[in-house]
């Protein structure tokens, strides 16, 4: 072993186990690759080399298996809601859904009319962030991502449910 | 060819039955809906048209107060460089009759055959003969024939309120 210069710096950083687990999640987002329709334009554009979401550890993933948060990127259809119903059922805990832009908020412009559109993507999955526009632009999706960044960091996931529970005061 | 010799062609071949509609922009062919795949079988057959391209299919619902449906069929050839436009009008069903009937053309043009599930689907047309007469846009349990004057979406799909509640 060669001899260090001694400078008072241990290289040794101190932290609690949760905020180093939260660190590590909300720092590599996987997100599973696929989109709906032309918000998943936008978003591939959040993925290329101008917005470059990459420098977030964000990368799509081919599998539901290998993903951390789904964004649903588009307008869902009923023929599509049972896919994607199925898609987050495949996709590991803890797993995250970021509705992007008006369609899956609330089925956009075909709220009304549109016999064929679910009235937004919250009908058959739960939602963590709703990112509005239509389409939104890539910087609106990368400030969803810092939302659900956000939230990951107030997450207590090595905290036992009951003591979670005892302390928002609500019944066990 | 101009519209007029197609259409004196055709009337020479099969007699009363082609009308010419040239009021519009585009002029028609109007015929009886059972002599479409003959008469779509002899424009691609004979030398002289060799319409080998059917460009498109489109369906339309008058409406139950008009109780009609149409098909308008865009022929194209690409060696001769000329078009025709055929249009058929046939009844509409009522709710507890059965879908109304045309023969299909996908024997004589491929492409016809999704153009044809694709009325089949939105406006609810039925063709006789055809291979794979399925839904092709919507899910298959959908109900009803959505691009119908007097369509009304189901309530649920798959435990899925259709219309918004708010």
């Amino acid at each position: 072993m060669s001899e260090r210069i001694k400078t008072g710096d241990g290289g040794i950083i101190l932290t609690n186990a949760e905020d180093l687990m939260n660190w590590a999640r909300l720092s590599s987002l996987w997100p599973m690759g696929f989109g709906l329709a032309c918000c998943a334009i936008e978003m591939m554009a959040a993925y290329a080399s101008h917005y470059d979401l990459e420098r977030f550890g964000i990368l799509p993933r081919p599998s539901p298996r290998q993903s951390d948060v789904m964004i649903v990127a588009g307008t869902v259809t009923f023929k599509m809601a049972d896919r994607i119903r199925r898609l987050y059922e495949q996709m590991p805990e803890p797993r995250y859904v970021i509705s992007m832009g008006s369609c899956s908020n609330c089925g956009g412009p075909y709220w009304e009319h549109g016999y064929h559109v679910v009235k937004g993507v919250d009908k058959i999955i739960p939602v963590d962030i709703y990112v509005p526009g239509c389409p939104p632009r890539p910087e609106a999706l990368i400030g969803g991502f810092m939302r659900l960044q956000e939230k990951i960091r107030g997450e207590h996931p090595l905290a036992p449910e009951l003591f979670l529970e005892m302390q928002e005061g609500v019944p066990a | 060819m101009t519209f007029e010799e197609i259409k004196n062609i055709l009337v020479a071949q099969f007699g009363e039955i082609i009308s010419a509609d040239e009021k519009g922009l585009q002029p028609f062919i109007i015929l009886p809906s059972k002599n479409i795949a003959e008469v779509c079988r002899y424009l691609f057959e004979d030398e002289r048209f060799y319409f080998d391209y059917l460009a498109c299919i489109t369906a339309i619902d008058n409406g139950p107060g008009l109780a009609t449906m149409e098909l308008i069929y865009n022929l194209n050839s690409i060696p001769y460089g000329h078009d025709l436009m055929l249009k058929i009008i046939f009844p509409r069903n009522t709710a507890d009759q059965p879908l109304p009937s045309v023969s299909t053309v996908s024997h004589i043009w491929r492409t016809a055959d999704w153009h044809e599930r694709e009325a089949f689907d939105l406006l609810g047309i039925h063709f006789e003969n055809h291979p794979d007469l399925r839904r092709i846009l919507l899910p298959e349990d959908w109900e009803g024939h959505p691009l119908r004057r007097d369509y009304e979406a189901q309530q649920k799909y798959h435990g899925i309120n259709v219309r918004s509640e708010n």
